[in-house]
């Protein structure tokens, strides 16, 4: 998996908050953003942005991801980092974005901006190297990673490292972590039965860690498991890692 | 088959819970030794990327490294046949067997074979075939299709065979020795080894430069097949071809480790022609015949080309959380799992298999593990499109389930997702009153199912970042 080059000393990031974000888990990218704020970075949220393109892209729809992909690359043109709260949208646009474009006239100003876009985590722990202070209560948490944050942006050991930093916070690995929760975004409702069975057998590998929490950084999975543990009256909550850090370490606001 | 099929074929299975024991049991197993295969990653990504340049290569060159291999064949003395359909596949088998009055045939572990519906060709004009593979002989005797390409009886227990051979073997005891119903089978195949006309094989690599056909098994049917009968007839598709023979031990370690987790298989089967004067065994006529069957098409495409290097090692199926939980008998044509959503599409037909590339949450565990590199998730996508396009195109049955209904939506959303000022009433529209949507309408109803509905928030990301001053530019 390749990898960006840090960039060493970057005093402004762009943020990416995404259209799940926006609409389901605005206090996610909030907390996101104010980690980034917290380690002396300015940091800029284009008020244009709406959403990386994935859902047109992944249902075939090339044309319209295209134009909502340009439209968003426009907005972020500056030499500055791209941080998402999200493996997968930031998989779309490291990933896909120069795929999506190459041969046409915008193919170098997408790979460019592709080459600057970072998953919040990786950002965190590979550039800003960032320590925190546990202030919360003991607690039992389990980790759920994105199959697009491990496959697509080669995420890896960042998110738990940070975990493991919170002194009162006891991580239990999740049983077949690297198994898809079955979202899939149109999958989960194009297949719902093959779907709504994979996120019962995460839902169920989560109550068997006895975790009360089940943290991930990406919102796509915490809608859909959140939506079933919710369903199942399971003692477990989702939350998004740069609103489990933030609480943690900065108290609730 | 409908296109509808593989979700109600999918539903099915789920609600097997022996099914879904079999499989996830059994793939819980094949991953776990895979990775210990392959735990030097190193090694595994420079093996990995030698794999794919060489089956990327041999199909950069595919139809001349296919006259070489006709040429060298004939050399060699095997005779080379070319069939484009699979009625012309049976009807090349038929007319072979026909001029050796050849009526009872041994035939080992063949997915092209399962691919033309062989056995059921040949059992209409009473030719008697008999799988030779212990997997393919347990579902022969259930009538039922291969689950997986490597493993066709994985979805059964011991149990459920042990039934099935006392059912179906004559004068069988009851038995869940394993051994003792490996010692079954074998009584049964050993006689109609000695018995047979004609042997059938599969071909894992064909050689180009020394006209070889490279066949990889474990339990020495293959080598039966391929040496008892006077007549041995192999049939492969035309994507198997590799230039040289030191390109064989890369392909076949992939092969190997990725499938079953072996460094090697117990017999290698290196064929390069039929018994030559002095010598005392192997088959005196050997014929190979080629099938087509929608490749070319698949060829002529720069991307959906690299479908063609898949070396069937099954990899992507083990580790497909979807697999894993409907098994292979869900999906339709006779490749399941992942090779089977991006293979079955374009051979069959857009029109017929058209929703298959959908049946995937596009999670990669199958590109992770590809030996030969195949972007399985990026093909899917790309079919996708090839669905609903709005004109026909490369693959066959392109634009079949082009909705006009399904085209305007994205049209629309891509218009409200790219004018900011449509994107801010929509997202406050949603996050306003998203909580009136009817939870009986499309969508909503189906992620229900399992899951309570989505709650908006009240307030959108954008709207918290101006509350909190956070710069816009």
């Amino acid at each position: 998996m390749d990898h960006s080059p840090n960039p060493s000393h970057p005093e402004k990031v762009y943020f990416f908050g995404t259209c799940v974000v926006d609409l389901f888990f605005p206090a996610a990218g909030l907390a996101g953003i104010k980690l980034l704020q917290a380690a002396g970075l300015e940091v800029i949220f284009p008020q244009g942005q709406s959403c990386c393109g994935q859902p047109a892209y992944n249902s075939g729809f090339l044309d319209e991801a295209r134009a909502v992909a340009w439209s968003q690359i426009k907005l972020f043109s500056k030499d500055y980092p791209v941080i998402l709260p999200s493996g997968s949208c930031a998989g779309m646009m490291k990933k896909h974005y120069p795929s999506l474009f190459r041969g046409r006239p915008e193919q170098a100003e997408a790979e460019d901006f592709a080459a600057r876009v970072y998953e919040l985590t990786q950002f965190l722990v590979d550039v800003l190297d960032m320590k925190f202070d546990d202030l919360g209560e003991p607690t039992k948490v389990t980790w759920h990673p994105s199959c697009h944050s491990m496959r697509e942006m080669g995420v890896g050991d960042q998110p738990k490292s940070l975990l493991r930093q919170l002194s009162k916070v006891e991580l239990v690995e999740l049983p077949r972590e690297r198994e898809c929760c079955g979202f899939g975004g149109t999958f989960s409702v194009r297949q719902p039965e093959v779907s709504a069975a994979m996120v019962t057998d995460k839902i169920d590998a989560i109550a068997e860690t006895g975790a009360e929490m089940v943290v991930s950084g990406d919102c796509g999975c915490l809608l859909n498991i959140g939506g079933a543990l919710e369903k199942a009256e399971s003692r477990a909550h989702p939350k998004h890692i740069a609103e489990f850090l933030w609480e943690r370490t900065h108290g609730r606001r | 088959m409908a296109a509808a099929e593989f979700r109600d074929a999918a539903t099915r299975a789920l609600a097997d819970p022996q099914l879904r024991a079999n499989f996830r049991r059994a793939m819980d197993g094949l991953m776990t030794k895979r990775a210990a295969m392959f735990a030097d990653r190193d090694e595994w990504t420079a093996l990995r990327s030698l794999g794919a340049a060489v089956r990327a290569r041999s199909l950069l060159q595919l139809p001349e490294l296919l006259e070489r291999l006709e040429a060298k064949l004939t050399e060699n003395g095997v005779h080379v046949h070319w069939a484009e359909t699979v009625d012309q596949g049976n009807a090349i088998f038929k007319q072979i067997l026909s001029r050796h009055d050849a009526t009872r045939l041994v035939k080992g572990k063949s997915m092209v074979s399962e691919e033309i519906g062989l056995n059921h060709a040949l059992e209409a004009d009473g030719i008697e075939v008999i799988e030779a593979d212990l997997g393919e002989y347990i579902i022969q005797l259930d009538h039922e299709k291969p689950s997986h390409i490597i493993m066709p009886a994985i979805h059964k227990n011991k149990q459920q065979i042990a039934r099935l051979f006392s059912q179906k073997i004559k004068d069988a005891a009851y038995t869940e020795d394993v051994d003792r119903l490996t010692g079954l089978a074998r009584q049964v195949l050993r006689r109609k080894f000695a018995e047979a006309d004609a042997g059938v094989s599969g071909v894992n690599v064909a050689v180009a430069e020394t006209g070889t056909l490279v066949l990889v098994e474990n339990e020495g049917n293959g080598r039966m097949c391929t040496t008892i009968p006077k007549l041995h007839i192999a049939v492969m598709g035309l994507e198997k071809v590799v230039e040289r023979l030191e390109e064989v031990p890369p392909v076949l370690s992939l092969l190997t480790r990725s499938a079953t987790a072996q460094p090697i298989t117990t017999y290698v089967n290196m064929i390069t022609g039929p018994r030559r004067p002095g010598e005392k065994d192997g088959p005196e006529e050997v014929h190979l015949v080629i099938l087509d069957n929608g490749r070319s098409r698949v060829f002529a495409d720069p991307q959906l080309r690299n479908t063609l290097r898949c070396i069937r090692c099954g990899a992507c199926m083990n580790h497909c959380p979807v697999y894993t939980r409907v098994g292979g008998h869900a999906y339709p044509g006779v490749y399941p799992g992942p090779i089977g959503k991006i293979l079955t599409p374009q051979i069959l037909g857009m029109d017929v298999a058209g929703d298959l590339p959908h049946a995937s949450s596009l999670c990669n565990a199958c590109v992770e593990v590809c030996p030969v590199e195949i972007p399985i998730a990026s093909l899917l996508v790309r079919l996708r499109g090839e669905a609903i396009r709005p004109e026909p195109g490369a693959v066959k049955g392109a634009g079949s389930h082009a909705d006009p209904t399904e085209a305007w939506t994205w049209r629309g959303w891509a218009l409200a997702y790219r004018v900011p000022a449509l994107y801010r009433l929509t997202t406050f529209l949603l996050t306003r009153f998203g909580w009136a949507l009817p939870g009986r309408m499309p969508l909503l109803k189906e992620w229900t199912s399992v899951r309570s509905r989505p709650r908006f928030a009240s307030q959108t990301l954008h709207e918290l970042a101006r509350r909190e001053k956070v710069s816009n530019q």
